[in-house]
């Protein structure tokens, strides 16, 4: 019983601590000096090198939901709906999702190991006495990074996804790539796609928050720096799936989806 | 030259502590540290791990915040100062970490450039380039300009660490056990590298060691802090020489695991 109180105490330290560098996060965020320069280089560490990983399984998971789908459809008589299915099932739930996740294990477990490393061997305090302010410098950019680039890498997942789902259904039935895309997006409607792509900057700062702030207050030694990349991903998965199911309850209401 | 002789050639100091209490939790670290650096002196603090060494200085750079006390650096109470003026004044105090603390995403030209980038108006009219490498030649270290830190022994990491701190000019340095972690020739290499600097620059240092040969070369005084405070303080020699059954044994203790 022990036990179990204070691990639940533990959870409710553990948000209070994350809100507050959240709050903290903004605070900076909004104030100058903005470092522009290292924004665009973490844009580019987190959006370039992650987007080869984001696209391969992008494109195989439309290739997997196709080959899945279509005995399922055939048997409903309704495989022509292949493309609106797959293109609304890709734009709401799966691409944004999958790329998520890809990014929560990929850039998450990366910024923690990175920041908790710098914490660990001091370069955080050395940037700090030679009159740079740290947490600008290293958590605001990279969560402003993670904010921008999670929704370019789902827009790409989302585009490379319809183009497995066309591969498998221009090899296995007769459609050609036009009518494969235009029956895809003329199923889709504002609805499907504004909640879908704004929950994604939410992901992006979800990933990018967990990250830094698991990277930046580790506990000392090379123990701590594993324990950070490994809670930023379990944390941020976790939130991750909290942050889609409020995002799909808020779209609920508005777009009646 | 006795403690008191250096006392009366000191002018005004450069760093005054009074009073400085910092604690963890329950745990008294600094229970009243009172010190004084003057101008073109190397301070040394010797006391065992755990006696608040490393706390001491990090106090001073207010990486860490004292509980109580006061603490002057260039006339300024640190304690009140917004966060732009205390980055000015972090500019004047060089810090050389115990484990160097190099940007390790960074090449050694990155590392050195990035305090100059961060305070362009410490740069004067040198060329940004020249800068790095007058420093870097300072430590004899031109030819790692563009290694990464990962390609450097220990020893090398602490002369890269030793240019990028000089490298804003800075008018006193802080040593955070700078031998440390290094084989005896390399330690001594770090030391006279440290007493040719001073000698060229004419900065102030504070020493923090358990290490008692560094102690022994570079200090023109040593305080030994234990039990949270000031408790002796005098020239090595005379420390060494002291009847005070604690300090002495301090030293004996000190010698002994130094020596094995």
């Amino acid at each position: 019983m022990g036990n179990i109180r204070s691990a639940v105490i533990d959870v409710f330290e553990e948000i209070g601590a994350l809100s507050s560098f959240a709050a903290r996060f903004f605070r900076a965020a909004l104030s100058r000096p903005f470092e522009g320069k290292e924004l665009v280089h973490q844009c580019f560490a987190i959006g370039y090198k992650s987007l080869f990983l984001v696209l391969a399984t992008g494109f195989i998971m439309g290739l997997v939901l196709t080959l899945q789908l279509r005995p399922t459809m055939i048997d409903f008589g309704a495989v022509a709906y292949m493309p609106d299915m797959v293109g609304i099932a890709f734009v709401r739930e799966i691409g944004p999702v999958v790329t998520a996740l890809i990014c929560a294990g990929k850039i998450g477990s990366g910024i923690g190991a990175e920041l908790g490393s710098m914490k660990v061997t001091e370069q955080i305090d050395a940037m700090e006495v030679s009159g740079t302010n740290p947490f600008k410098y290293l958590v605001v950019t990279r969560v402003w990074a993670c904010i921008l680039m999670v929704p370019l890498l789902t827009i790409s997942a989302d585009a490379v996804g319809l183009l497995g789902s066309y591969f498998i259904e221009s090899t296995r039935g007769q459609v050609s790539m036009s009518l494969y895309f235009s029956r895809s997006f003329g199923a889709m409607a504002v609805g499907d796609i504004i909640p879908a792509t704004v929950k994604t900057f939410f992901f992006g700062l979800v990933i990018g928050l967990v990250g830094c702030y698991k990277g930046y207050y580790s506990s000392k030694g090379t123990a701590g720096v594993g324990t950070a990349a490994n809670s930023a991903v379990v944390v941020s998965s976790l939130l991750l799936f909290l942050v889609d199911f409020l995002a799909v309850l808020i779209a609920d209401i508005f777009y009646e989806i | 030259m006795t403690s008191k002789q250096l006392n009366k050639k000191k002018g005004t100091p450069l760093i005054e502590i009074r009073n400085l209490t910092k604690a963890f939790g329950n745990n008294l670290v600094l229970k009243g540290f009172d010190l004084q650096l003057f101008p073109g002196e190397n301070l040394v603090i010797l006391g065992k791990s755990g006696s608040g060494k490393s706390v001491l200085i990090k106090c001073l750079v207010r990486l860490l915040n004292p509980d109580d006390g006061e603490i002057e650096i260039l006339g300024k109470r640190i304690i009140d100062l917004d966060q732009k003026a205390l980055d000015e004044i972090r500019t004047e105090v060089g810090f050389l970490f115990q484990g160097s603390a190099l940007y390790d995403s960074m090449t050694v030209r990155e590392n050195l450039r990035f305090p100059l980038r961060r305070h362009p108006e410490r740069k004067a009219s040198a060329d940004e380039d020249q800068l790095i490498l007058a420093s870097l030649k300072s430590v004899g270290l031109e030819d790692a300009i563009d290694l990464m830190p990962a390609e450097l022994s220990g020893g090398m990491k602490r002369r890269v660490a030793l240019a990028r701190t000089l490298i804003l000019k800075p008018k006193i340095i802080l040593y955070d056990e700078p031998t440390t972690g290094l084989d005896p020739i390399t330690a001594n290499e770090i030391i006279q590298l440290m007493l040719k600097l001073q000698d060229e620059l004419g900065t102030a240092s504070i020493i923090i060691t358990h290490d008692m040969d560094c102690a022994r070369v570079i200090s023109n005084r040593v305080i030994i802090l234990t039990d949270g405070i000031n408790y002796a303080e005098g020239t090595y020699q005379e420390l060494d020489e002291s009847k005070d059954p604690k300090v002495s044994a301090f030293f004996k203790d000190i010698n002994k695991r130094n020596h094995g």
